[in-house]
């Protein structure tokens, strides 16, 4: 007799709202016809991620679950409904950016230039399938940070990169810099995945169960030297920091955000790190939170290499959206030295909290300035290369002034909410008490005093430099635009001069930690 | 009177002044909007000023509120002497600021009203800056202000502008991050749950301890002072700086380094301020001696005005670590006595460069003869830089020699030749710009007119004032200092000759 497994619907609900609008887009793009679908599409997609969201803040109201949803393979706990809430902001602010329908290709299988492309555009093609495979996306990256054993989470990571990879290759200007983005995400991608599942593989025969409980207690039994354990928690990390962007794995980001189309950057910058960090956190503290002194001094060096790497490279780019990239490998790079902060449980609490404020005040911010980007264009497209933004700030003051104010709040200047931010995590670091991890923290400020330097050079380009003749249009912003823009500039000032009350929430939902 | 929030009314009235200026869209008009406001911040100051009691609590004028409770960090804002008359200095230098500033922003066609904006949100954040009593808001105001420095370099400077303002933005930046793992140390050790700077005093015992978080504030403070050898962004920061922020750089902006010093690294950390003081003190005075030698070798007027500054800033980092009452009341009175001077230095050489267009010595040569007035205001100005007796000045540079003579009679004897190469520089600049036969492209040059006299009196009358009576000024001083030294645990030192009874 086998007893049917319980599911908890109602935790689970914000998910199943998520793949459900997905099926029913996908079903949307089989059935209706080609001049409905966009009309569809985009209130299925919305109303789906407020319905999620609103879920999320029901379930905060009446009570964190205690113990793991799905028989023990989903945990929604309170980071996990912290980090939902998060996603669920960041994407709905990203699918108003997708939107814009200048961004996507019309006809993505035709040859860049050939006859059929210009067929698709004088017909008025357009892909739609971009909103259900954003919400696929968005689907993963719910179940990422949530799961609670490592075949949810290898299946969730799928789930989330997959529409990813097809949704980098969509890029309407600069198409063959957007396929060589699409086609490097899904080769490096499938090697990290790879990497994941073998770690996965490793750490089941060590543990004999993939469940991230599971692996603890045979931790706490067995000791922490078998070969088995780490070589299974190198590959799991490898296959983990890589979608984080942490070097030395960090060669795709600049490459795939350069060519993806500017909103599904700033979803993957914003939502998709999320995610991962939501994960890494799971993995790192409780499957292998007893083990922390043996990965700890490898997360060192990476962390270590991340931030150097991140705000060294990024003063050669001339590539708007590659600098961001760099920007953000090297705030990848600040969060992890969190990841290391642990300890004691109030510890872990406070690591936690600053994580999560953090991972909010980066994405909020990361969204804005992408959508900053996609206003500024020439006429092929987006004034990628920074020279052309020389001058901005005397053509259109106010988008230069909020680009700038986006970019001095990435560099942690204090009244924007990158610094607390910052502090929030810093702090937690030193508060361990080690010098190993307070001499990081001071790499991680030096690190910050060289990346203020490229984000201040583009401020130097845009206020202190004279425009050029033929320099970029600044095109009249559509109302989603305005309002990404808009809710980022006034989050990141708000979050900056009175972070109390999220400060507060992230306290909240990091006090009771991962459930075990 | 306690009810009344004297020092956020102060920061409001800039912060709104300069918003309501920059949605004005007449030119003029804000140019005078931005006169009245900070006329009116003067005022308010000064009423301040006239309620403070010097012999009452230290901290007067105290406002507390929770800002952000999970990191302990508060709204709190007080006044002791020190900050007072640091604040006053302000309030009273931007209404000038503003007055010479005039026609500065008008040159590059760049927004005027965004110009003056920027100069009401500094006021606020430097009259902040002062009043914090909380070491976090202090950081904040502290990085804060740096940007609005940075846009009026930047924008409105001369023709090397983005690189000194990049250069000035990344120097502070990088002295100012370290300084923030040294105060997230700080709350960690004190384990007050409180950033609240009377709360921190002695909390830190372990002298390692103290001396790690005494380096990171001090090495902030050193560059935003600047002290050699970290002062290499100055003279690039102030020579290209229009005049009028380029008095506010040098003369408050740069006094939050001292103040820090005085307040933050000798109260917080004694023992590792007493550890550190062979070192400082050394460099303070290589800072005057190669200030002097540098400035004398100039040939850009702002540059030369930017190194006499560093040389005296040697002679204030000299008098706080000296740490005695006198050397330290000195170097107070020296950071107020130095805003005056270096401002209206700075302002006339302004006037001077914006009718010439240079600001190169060689261009310039017998100017007194058509311009009696500028020159005559250039003479006191550059009197004042070097010290004669009789203008603010020399008391303050002499407390500071007297005092460190007390407890470091070397140091004090080499700094001493730092007045003797300031006459060198002062009256070499003086003799080649303005004696001589009238040079060419000066000929046509006119005197000051009525807005320049109106803001180069001002200055003079105090420098001239205070040259003569500084009393005032020392009685709000004075009990602040020995507070802070209380604090420190040092006494001065019993004087070598006894004094005796009756004579």
């Amino acid at each position: 007799m086998i007893t049917a497994p319980t599911i908890e619907y109602f935790a689970l609900a914000p998910l199943l709202i998520i793949f459900g609008a997905a099926i029913i887009g996908v079903l949307v793009e089989a059935f209706a016809p080609r001049y409905l679908r966009r009309a569809v599409h985009v209130p299925l997609t919305l109303l789906s991620l407020v319905g999620a969201f609103a879920l999320v803040i029901l379930q905060t109201i009446r009570g964190v679950p205690t113990t793991p949803a799905a028989m023990g393979s989903v945990a929604v706990d309170g980071p996990t409904l912290f980090i939902w809430g998060t996603i669920l902001v960041l994407s709905f602010v990203s699918i108003l950016l997708i939107n814009d329908e200048e961004q996507f290709v019309p006809s993505a299988a035709s040859v860049p230039g050939s006859a059929e492309e210009e067929k698709a555009i004088t017909e008025g093609a357009a892909h739609t399938e971009v909103y259900p495979l954003a919400l696929f996306a968005i689907g993963g990256m719910l179940l990422f940070p949530a799961s609670n054993d490592l075949l949810i989470m290898f299946v969730a990571l799928e789930v989330m990169s997959l529409p990813l990879y097809l949704l980098c290759g969509l890029a309407r200007r600069r198409r063959l810099l957007s396929q060589e983005a699409s086609v490097k995400y899904f080769l490096l991608g499938a090697f990290s995945s790879a990497f994941f599942l073998y770690g996965t593989a490793l750490l089941y025969g060590f543990a004999g169960t993939v469940d991230l409980v599971g692996i603890s207690r045979a931790l706490a039994a067995a000791g922490g030297t078998e070969t088995l354990l780490l070589v299974g928690t190198a590959m799991l990390g490898v296959g983990l920091l890589f979608k984080i962007g942490a070097a030395p794995f960090q060669a795709w980001k600049p490459d795939v955000y350069q060519g993806a189309p500017t909103p599904i950057t700033a979803l993957m910058a914003s939502g998709t790190l999320v995610a991962a960090f939501g994960a890494v956190l799971r993995v790192f503290w409780v499957a292998l939170g007893n083990d922390s002194w043996n990965w700890q001094p490898i997360m060192w060096g990476v962390a270590a290499l991340t931030m150097v790497v991140g705000s060294i490279l990024a003063i050669t780019q001339t590539d708007i959206k590659r600098m961001l990239a760099y920007s953000s490998i090297a705030h990848a790079g600040f969060l992890l030295v969190g990841v290391m902060a642990v300890g004691e449980k109030g510890q872990n609490a406070l690591a936690l909290s600053g994580l999560l404020f953090y991972l909010v005040t980066y994405g909020i911010t990361t969204v804005g300035a992408f959508a900053v980007v996609t206003l500024v264009r020439d006429p092929g497209g987006e004034a990628w290369h920074l020279s052309r933004w020389a001058g901005l700030g005397k053509r259109s003051p106010k988008l230069a002034g909020l680009f700038a104010f986006f970019l001095l709040a990435f560099a942690g200047i204090p009244l924007t909410s990158g610094f607390f931010g910052k502090y929030a995590v810093f702090r937690s670091a030193v508060a361990v008490g080690q010098g190993w991890l307070t001499g990081l923290v001071v790499l991680a400020v030096v690190a910050s005093a060289a990346a203020a330097f490229f984000y201040v050079r583009v401020i130097v380009l845009m206020f202190f430099s004279d425009p050029s003749a033929d320099g970029p249009t600044v095109v009249t912003p559509s109302w989603a635009t305005s309002t990404v823009v808009g809710f980022s500039a006034f989050a990141t000032v708000a979050l900056g001069v009175f972070p109390q009350p999220v400060l507060d929430l992230a306290e909240k939902a990091a006090k009771s930690l991962f459930v075990q | 009177m306690t009810a009344i929030p004297w020092l956020s009314i102060l920061m409001g009235v800039s912060v709104l002044g300069a918003l309501g200026v920059s949605f004005l869209k007449n030119d003029k008009v804000a140019k005078q909007a931005t006169l009245g406001v900070s006329l009116l911040v003067l005022v308010l100051a000064v009423v301040m000023t006239v309620g403070f009691s010097p012999n009452g609590d230290r901290f007067q004028y105290a406002e507390t509120y929770d800002w952000i409770p999970s990191f302990g960090v508060h709204y709190a804002v007080a006044v002791d002497g020190v900050a007072l008359v640091l604040i006053l200095l302000s309030a009273i230098l931007v209404p000038i600021v503003v007055l010479a500033s005039w026609h500065d922003a008008e040159q590059g066609k760049r927004s005027v009203r965004t110009y003056f904006a920027l100069l009401l949100v500094l006021e606020a954040m430097m009259i902040g800056v002062f009043a914090a009593t909380d070491v976090f808001l202090f950081y904040v105001f502290f990085e804060a202000m740096l940007i609005p420095m940075y846009f009026m370099i930047g924008s409105y400077g001369g023709a090397q502008r983005s690189y000194a303002a990049v250069k000035f933005l990344l120097y502070s930046l990088f002295g100012g991050l370290l300084m923030l793992v040294a105060v997230i140390a700080l709350y960690n050790v004190a384990d007050k749950n409180s950033f609240l700077f009377p709360e921190l005093i002695g909390a830190v015992t372990d002298p390692t301890t103290q001396k790690w978080l005494f380096l990171g504030f001090f090495i902030a403070f050193a560059i935003k002072a600047p002290l050699w050898p970290v002062h290499t962004w100055l003279p690039d920061a102030a020579a290209q700086a229009p005049a009028g922020a380029a008095v506010l750089l040098v003369g408050v902006l740069d006094k939050v380094g001292t103040f820090g010093m005085l307040r933050f690294c000798l109260e917080l950390f004694p023992d590792a301020a007493k550890w550190a003081t062979p070192v400082v003190i050394a460099l303070s005075v290589i800072g005057i001696v190669y200030g002097a030698i540098v400035a004398i070798g100039q040939t850009d007027i702002k540059r030369l005005i930017a190194y006499t500054s560093i040389s005296h800033f040697g002679f204030i980092t000299m008098g706080v670590f000296a740490m005695t009452t006198t050397a330290a009341s000195g170097a107070t009175l020296y950071m107020v006595n130095h805003g005056f001077s270096t401002g209206v230095l700075f302002l006339v050489a302004g006037f001077l460069i914006y009718r010439r267009g240079s600001q190169f010595i060689a261009d310039y040569g017998g100017v007194q003869k058509v311009a009696p007035l500028l020159a005559g205001a250039f003479l006191i100005a550059g009197l004042s830089g070097l010290s004669l007796p009789g203008l603010s000045t020399f008391v303050s540079e002499f407390m500071v020699l007297l005092g460190t003579f007390e407890r470091y009679a070397v140091p004090a004897i080499i700094g001493t030749t730092g007045v003797i190469l300031a006459a060198i520089y002062i009256l070499w600049m003086y003799q080649r710009t303005m004696n001589g036969p009238t040079a060419e492209s000066v000929a046509e040059m006119k005197d000051l007119n009525g807005r320049e006299r109106w803001v180069v009196a001002p200055l003079i009358a105090l420098i001239v004032v205070l040259g003569f009576f500084p009393k005032p000024l020392l009685d709000v001083i004075n009990p602040a200092v020995k507070e802070s030294l209380v604090n420190v645990k040092v006494t001065d030192p019993a004087p070598v000759v006894a004094v005796k009874e009756g004579q």
